[in-house]
């Protein structure tokens, strides 16, 4: 496939598209000089998850992923893994996650994170429209390419929702200057090869991505995927503009800590990346 | 146009061209494509430049088909089965993939895909197995080439098909057994994709079956189509230059009855996959994505991946792939369904007309054979049926059933 065959994230008549209210934050956040937090819950997992949403959002979250529990999904570790099952064991749906998550009626933006079988389920149209009509901002696909994103990237668009795409440490650079002329959002660093959980030391190459967007790209620079506590994404601060954290908040609510203790470890992300 | 006209235009239209090079996507009509996550991309696309460039070069495919005569044993013999044919009111022939190396048709896809890792310069092979005849396969072939090898393995497979872990064990592999979700096949392969994710660099992922991200479902039907190459020529020496009036085969992923219908695709023949009645994806199941692949699957309304239910472990998967979703859509083959029971009575027809103890998976073919024979397969057809793999591995579980 030839780059010109690629989607970008220009509208219909070539001209860039209108930033979204969402991509607009992002990026006043970021020249302002504060780094992202971006925690990540499991869309049904427990009861009082909404009120985990609440409580991050409180404790200093710049933005919220929610993910929207998927039967197998192939980027996440056991954590993740777990905290799906539970949720569709829960009866989780997508329906009753965008609904639970809309009436949370959270001050910071929401993006989904789910994947590629969900959205096509649906309809394209028809979720893009779920989605935004719940208020979310835009939608994280991890096992949608680049070269199959187009027909999705389109109707999301159409709804006025951002497509936030992944580079992973394999990218090559060309590639890599694609998925940032295409995405829109943040572009989301892929911080080791592998997927997501925790880890006792942050890899080099949640580094060396963030390093190499911040040179190719002026979207806002996120990495995620085995960024594991305060100290880490302090560090991936250094050079990025953003965290996303994922399993080690996860792992705290399967084990019990509930609203009050996810609160608790977001102010601990959020004070460390503010003090650099 | 007169109607005779139409008639003669009807008659000579070879109907749509079928089993050739899916397109540069990796689509086979509207299914197929490449729904990875992104660290696996580059991985995916080295393999089909490798693939691409070692396909087309004489002195690698010589290497390959050297290895399946004097390691894997083909050509495969076709067996007329004369007892049971004659039972039947048809002409039973089978090709018996249950002779090749390992027992199963497996090694001959894995034979490719080992050569092709050692090009690329992996050492270590990955694979998921159901009922284990593609983890022995893959073990094999990495005991064969002094490579590493790890299976991933449903637990409750792993259960049901204890002597094929112990042969993968002995083989040099580690194996995993995997006890997410429905504890099967379908997630033996989403174990396996999280190890590719993390191992990309220096591990190649041997996929079983025509199934996965391109160009998995091409490649695989390629180093498959062996089977049916074969079993055509095979044929029309038996048959004085005919051909077979069905070519039947069973569906887990499809990799047996694709490689047979390639052979095929291009005569007459009525084209038949038999998929089990508790993992019928294209007989049951809708449009998806899944395993890096657009196909047809078992989901439920919100479109979460259902489970499949079979005696045979080799069949359990609620999906299947793409090509034989195109297959379906565009009429060139059809899928039919059967179920368990007559599944077990046909393993015992089999041994006890012909001597042939058959595997569970391609059981199912023989099944629909013997409903539809005297019915949509009128007496006196000619029917060439691939039996994919020798029965040894089930007999244990097929004892416990008190069957036999
Ligand atoms: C003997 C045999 N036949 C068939 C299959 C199903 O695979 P496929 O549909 O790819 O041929 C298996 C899988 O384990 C098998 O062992």
């Amino acid at each position: 496939m030839t780059s010109t065959d690629l989607p970008t994230a220009r509208g219909a008549d070539g001209r860039p598209a209108e930033r979204s209210s969402f991509e607009t934050a992002m990026r006043a956040r970021k020249a302002g000089g504060a780094k992202l937090v971006v925690p990540y819950v499991t869309g049904g997992m427990g009861t009082d998850w909404v009120e985990v949403l609440a409580a991050v959002v409180l404790a200093g979250a710049d933005a919220v992923e929610v993910g929207i529990p998927f039967s197998d999904p192939v980027m996440d570790g056991p954590v993740i893994q777990e905290a799906s099952r539970l949720a569709l064991e829960a009866g989780a749906t997508p329906a009753s996650v965008l609904a639970s998550a809309a009436s949370a009626q959270v001050s910071v933006p929401v993006i989904a994170m789910t994947y590629y079988n969900i959205v096509f389920h649906h309809g394209l149209q028809r979720f893009a429209e779920m989605l935004a009509g719940s208020r979310f901002s835009g939608s994280i696909v991890p096992d949608l390419p680049l070269e199959e994103a187009g027909p999705w990237m389109a109707e999301s668009r159409a709804a006025g929702l951002d497509n936030v795409l992944l580079v992973a440490p394999t990218t090559p650079p060309d590639r890599a200057e694609a998925i940032c002329a295409a995405g829109s959002g943040f572009v989301y660093g892929v911080g080791l090869m592998g997927v997501t959980g925790e880890r006792s030391e942050l890899a080099d190459s949640a580094l060396e991505v963030a390093r190499r967007l911040k040179a190719i790209t002026d979207l806002p620079v996120l990495v995620g995927v085995g960024v594991t506590d305060a100290a880490q994404a302090a560090r991936v601060c250094e050079v990025a503009d953003g965290v996303i954290v994922g399993s080690a908040l996860v792992r705290r609510l399967l084990s019990g800590e509930g609203a009050q203790g996810a609160g608790e470890f977001v102010a601990q992300l959020r004070g460390a990346v503010d003090r650099g | 146009m007169t109607l005779d006209g139409a008639a003669a235009a009807a008659a000579a239209s070879p109907g749509p061209v079928v089993m050739t090079d899916p397109t540069p996507a990796g689509r086979f009509g509207e299914f197929g494509g490449r729904f990875v996550p992104e660290s696996l991309v580059p991985a995916c696309a080295e393999l089909e430049q490798a693939f691409r460039r070692f396909w087309a070069d004489e002195a690698f495919r010589d290497e390959y088909r050297s290895l399946l005569s004097s390691y894997a044993g083909r050509p495969t013999v076709v067996t007329e089965c004369h007892r049971l044919g004659t039972q039947l009111g048809v002409r039973l022939l089978l090709k018996r993939e249950d002779l090749a190396h390992t027992g199963s048709h497996k090694i001959n896809n894995v034979l490719g895909q080992a050569l092709l890792a050692r090009a690329m310069g992996k050492g270590r092979l990955i694979a998921e197995t159901g009922a284990g005849q593609h983890g022995v396969a893959t073990a094999t072939a990495a005991a064969l080439f002094g490579l590493d090898c790890h299976v991933y393995m449903g637990a409750t497979d792993v259960r049901r098909q204890e002597v094929n872990v112990f042969r993968m064990r002995l083989l040099g592999a580690d194996v995993t057994a995997v006890s997410s979700g429905s504890a099967t096949l379908k997630d033996a392969i989403n174990e396996a994709m999280r190890d590719w994710v993390a191992t990309v660099e220096h591990t190649h992922y041997c996929i079983g079956s025509v199934m996965g991200p391109h160009p998995y479902p091409w490649m695989v039907r390629e180093f498959q189509r062996v089977i049916g190459d074969e079993a055509r020529e095979q044929c029309r020496s038996l048959l004085d230059g005919s051909d077979p009036d069905v070519v039947v085969a069973c569906v887990g992923g499809g990799s047996n009855a694709a490689g047979t219908f390639a052979g095929f695709a291009g005569t007459r023949a009525r084209l038949v996959g038999v998929e089990p009645a508790g993992g019928a994806a294209i007989g049951k199941g809708t449009a998806g994505v899944v395993h890096g692949m657009r196909s047809k699957l078992l989901q439920d309304d919100a479109g979460q991946v259902l489970e499949a239910h079979s005696v045979s472990a080799g069949l359990d998967y609620p999906g299947v792939g793409p090509e034989h979703a195109y297959l379906d859509s565009v009429g060139r083959a059809t899928y039919e369904a059967v179920g368990d029971a007559e599944v077990l009575d046909a393993f015992e027809l089999l041994s006890r007309t012909e001597g042939i103890v058959p595997a569970l998976e391609p059981a199912h073919a023989l099944a629909w054979v013997v409903r539809e024979a005297g019915r949509s397969v009128p007496r006196g057809s000619t029917v060439l049926m691939t039996l994919s793999g020798r029965g040894d591995k089930d007999v244990a579980q097929v004892m416990e059933m008190g069957r036999g």
